[in-house]
């Protein structure tokens, strides 16, 4: 290894995944060990010099990986293909990596990772099983890998993008050859006549294919809205294009001094290219979601007659199936306990913050965490007929009725469409009947006021804003994926907060206790070993302790290591009892210290809600948890409004009373008691770690930790708004002046582009602004 | 005029060309993974990804 690659990591970084160490330490953990040491042994250390994300998020995970042998597909007898969602894939380096590590088995035939879409597509010949293998080489990478699920597919294989950009490919070839043309036309005053007919038909023969061909996204969406008795801006541009290529068409057949062949392709062109970018910077946010919902997405660990346990997808299990399911791990189906009464997080589910008992027989509803011990449930509906199926369809009602809004730049069309073809006519009536001239002639006049109007500065004016705002809120954690998210949340005039998992973490953390920081240090070097989490939580008080080596977890009752023990009051020998979630620590016989744990607030509620406030918005808390818990939260933040122990449909109650009194409700969530209200609100946020169905309900989601992101996408969507409908006024400002002027017949093509050009430039100028950074940017 | 008639199909067939490879481009994936195609170039392959199958 060169001088320089030992330099590239920090001394107090562990060598693997880049997290900061104790100085003496190379490694963070035993997994980075193993990562660098097979790193190394493959030859593939080069990856260290490399990689740009050094911040521990290649740590590798305690985690079983997933079965994922079920998901390859055999191609032909023998040869086998799988792809998977690869997470932690953030870097050159990560591609490859993992492209590299995965060559080198000697069955593998082709590796390919994508890093726009964390993908990794493999394909293989011999045994199907040989998928767990290579799913255990990722994870002691540090990297977990997924089946790469339907929604997964959908955003990533995205064909029309794809559409998009041939045609903007086409579009852009038209317009600069039919441009080669025109511009010789333009200065070619001495040229003969027949050269110029010449001239138009080349013209001709390039921009009406282009035109034909490269237009159907906007023609497509203009028919849509047509037959459905609307206009929108599609109508508008297809309107303006197609008027241009018949007007110009005649003039090529009747030799006029131009064809605006030109015009039209280029108009194509640009708005293509402004349409692509819009997909592109929502399809990354989508992208984003997905990779999160694909994570959650498990196998259930089904339980045969003869006892065996098998994992099989959570389609598969049929009512009356056993299952069992691990510490920590979460209920994908409502089942009812079978074997002993168990403990279960509620939280999303209900909303309870405080793990509840469950008694044996009861039933568990699907969403519920696993507190205790590994239990067997016996399964009482099939994922399609399950409560998530219930609120899944639920969903679907509510996001037909949130298609209905109207955006902006639908309002404007509606506006411009009539009024335009208004000019149009009695620019054409006039000319030919007023004027005496020819229908071919005063033709031209018509269709260069249709197309100087100005459908492109128009059209761009909205999505160049919405581009450069869901770019920036991308960087700062925010995923928009809704095309109409960004104007429904500049209306919004009231803030719902679900409490559990919104204004809280959802996850418990450590409470100050009688125990000292040595107990803390040895407590949470057990704690190390296991995915509890109570365990997970201990150690996220004490991050540096060290490994111990000699752990052995006892499944619902605690770990151990030589005189040390940790876990539930039984299994450290203390009598005590208690509802609120505790850990026992004892070393040695010595005197036992507890572990209490809460769901603590967010750091940055009490600021975020502040903020919100400063934003003129009105603030209440909505929770399904117990009155008490709620008034504490709403005290400790100083929200005077809020309601405890309310169950889904009082929430969806809740925001339906907000809407009928003309509110404009924002509903923030995170469960699946969340998703309905979520999506019957005016506009949605699902909070940082929400659940999938509260995802998909949002039209925008946080990610990380911070809170303080919704007033700044409140914000930022509101000054989206405002550029947006600045650019909407300059637009229809410009044909103040553009309108009368073709009108008169005195607009040539170099003089409609020239227009075109400089309003559509600084419409998107205008649109940069909405990036200034926000305050509350560290 | 002349000089036109020579030059102005072969401009146009080098501008289609390009077209054509656009669009082969397009179909064969090269715009799917425009981050990792930045960043695939600064690594050499060790050990060749594709093989055949025996």
């Amino acid at each position: 290894m060169s001088v320089i690659g030992r330099i590239a990591i920090p001394a107090a970084a562990c060598a693997h995944c880049g997290a900061t160490v104790a100085p003496v330490a190379r490694y963070c953990c035993a997994g980075c060990e193993a990562a660098h040491g097979l790193v190394e042994g493959l030859g593939l250390d080069a990856f260290y010099r490399r990689r740009s994300a050094a911040d521990g998020a290649l740590r590798p995970d305690a985690a079983p990986p997933v079965p994922l042998a079920a998901a390859a597909v055999a191609e032909a007898p023998g040869l086998w293909r799988l792809d998977l969602m690869v997470s932690g894939l953030r870097c050159g380096a990560c591609v490859w990596l993992v492209e590299q590590a995965l060559a080198a088995e000697p069955d593998m035939l082709a590796v390919r990772a994508a890093l726009t879409t964390r993908r990794l597509t493999l394909r293989w010949q011999g045994a199907q099983g040989r998928a767990e293998d290579f799913a255990v080489l990722l994870g002691r990478l540090g990297f977990r890998a997924v089946p790469f699920t339907p929604a997964c597919l959908r955003a990533a294989d995205d064909a029309e993008t794809r559409s998009l950009t041939r045609a903007l490919g086409i579009a852009a070839f038209g317009a600069m050859n039919v441009m080669l043309v025109s511009v010789a036309v333009w200065v070619g005053d001495d040229m003969g006549a027949e050269t110029r007919g010449f001239m138009h038909w080349l013209a001709a023969l390039i921009g009406l294919p282009t035109i034909a061909i490269a237009g159907l996204p906007f023609y497509r969406s203009a028919l849509a809205a047509l037959r459905a008795r609307r206009t929108n801006m599609d109508v508008a541009i297809s309107l303006g294009v197609l008027a241009t290529a018949a007007m110009s068409l005649s003039e090529a057949w009747r030799n006029g001094p131009f064809t605006w062949f030109d015009g039209a392709t280029t108009l194509l062109a640009l708005l293509l290219a402004g349409r692509l970018l819009d997909r592109t910077a929502r399809g990354r946010a989508g992208r984003a979601v997905a990779e999160l919902l694909a994570l959650q997405d498990g196998m259930v660990r089904r339980l045969a007659p003869d006892g065996r346990a098998e994992d099989v997808p959570t389609g598969a299990v049929r009512p009356g199936e056993r299952i069992l399911l691990a510490a920590g791990e979460r209920l994908r189906l409502d089942a009812v306990l079978e074997d002993a009464p168990g403990l279960f997080d509620l939280a999303a589910t209900t909303g309870e913050s405080l793990p509840r008992p469950v008694a044996l027989g009861a039933a568990v509803m699907a969403g519920a965490v696993n507190m205790g011990a590994p239990a067997v449930l016996r399964v009482t509906a099939a994922a399609a007929e399950g409560s998530l199926a219930a609120t899944a369809r639920l969903l679907e009602q509510a996001a037909a009725a949130r298609g209905r809004f109207v955006t902006l730049a639908d309002k404007a069309a509606r506006l411009y469409v009539p009024t335009v073809l208004v000019v149009a006519a009695g620019t054409f009536l006039g000319w030919w009947f007023g004027a005496g001239l020819g229908w071919q002639a005063a033709l031209v006049p018509a269709v260069a006021a249709l197309i100087v109007t100005c459908p492109c500065g128009l059209a761009i004016a909205v999505p160049a804003v919405q581009v450069v705002t869901v770019g920036a809120l991308f960087r700062r954690g925010v995923l928009v994926t809704s095309p109409t998210a960004l104007e429904r949340l500049a209306g919004i005039d009231h803030v719902v907060l679900d409490k559990t998992g919104t204004l809280t973490c959802g996850t418990p953390s450590l409470l100050p206790g009688d125990w000292t920081p040595q107990d803390l240090r040895a407590a949470a070097g057990l704690a190390r070993g296991s995915r509890h989490p109570l365990a997970r939580a201990l150690l996220a008080a004490c991050p540096e302790a060290p490994l111990r080596r000699d752990v052995v977890e006892h499944p619902g009752q605690g770990m151990a290591a030589g005189a040390a023990r940790l876990g539930s009051a039984r299994f450290c020998g203390v009598a005590a009892q208690g509802d609120t979630p505790v850990l026992w620590f004892t070393e040695g016989g010595s005197e036992p210290v507890a572990f209490h744990f809460a769901d603590a607030l967010r750091p940055d509620a009490r600021a975020a809600v502040e903020a919100l406030r400063s934003l003129g918005l009105t603030v209440e808390i909505l929770s399904g948890d117990a009155p008490a818990a709620v008034a504490r939260v709403a005290a400790e933040i100083g929200i005077e409004a809020w309601e405890g122990g309310a169950i889904p449909e009082a929430k969806r109650a809740r925001i339906a009373e907000l809407r009928v009194a003309g509110r404009h409700p924002l509903m923030v969530g995170d469960g699946i008691n969340d998703a309905g209200a979520l999506a019957l609100a005016h506009a949605a946020v699902a909070a940082p770690e929400a659940q999938d169905l509260a995802q998909v309900a949002a039209d925008l989601a946080l990610r990380g930790e911070a809170l303080l992101a919704l007033p700044e996408a409140v914000r930022a969507a509101r000054r989206a708004q405002a550029l947006a409908q600045q650019n909407i006024a300059f637009s229809l400002a410009y044909n103040l002046v553009a309108v009368p002027a073709a009108v008169a017949g005195l607009v040539t093509p170099l003089g409609a582009a020239a227009v075109m050009a400089s309003s559509s430039l600084a419409v998107i100028l205008n649109a940069l602004r909405a990036e200034r950074p926000g305050r509350w940017m560290p | 005029m002349d000089a036109l008639i020579a030059l102005v199909p072969v401009a146009l067939a080098l501008g289609l060309l390009g077209l054509l490879g656009f669009l082969w481009a397009l179909r064969s994936g090269q715009y799917e993974d425009l981050d990792g195609a930045g960043a695939r170039i600064l690594f050499d392959d060790t050990k060749p990804t594709e093989r055949q199958p025996q």
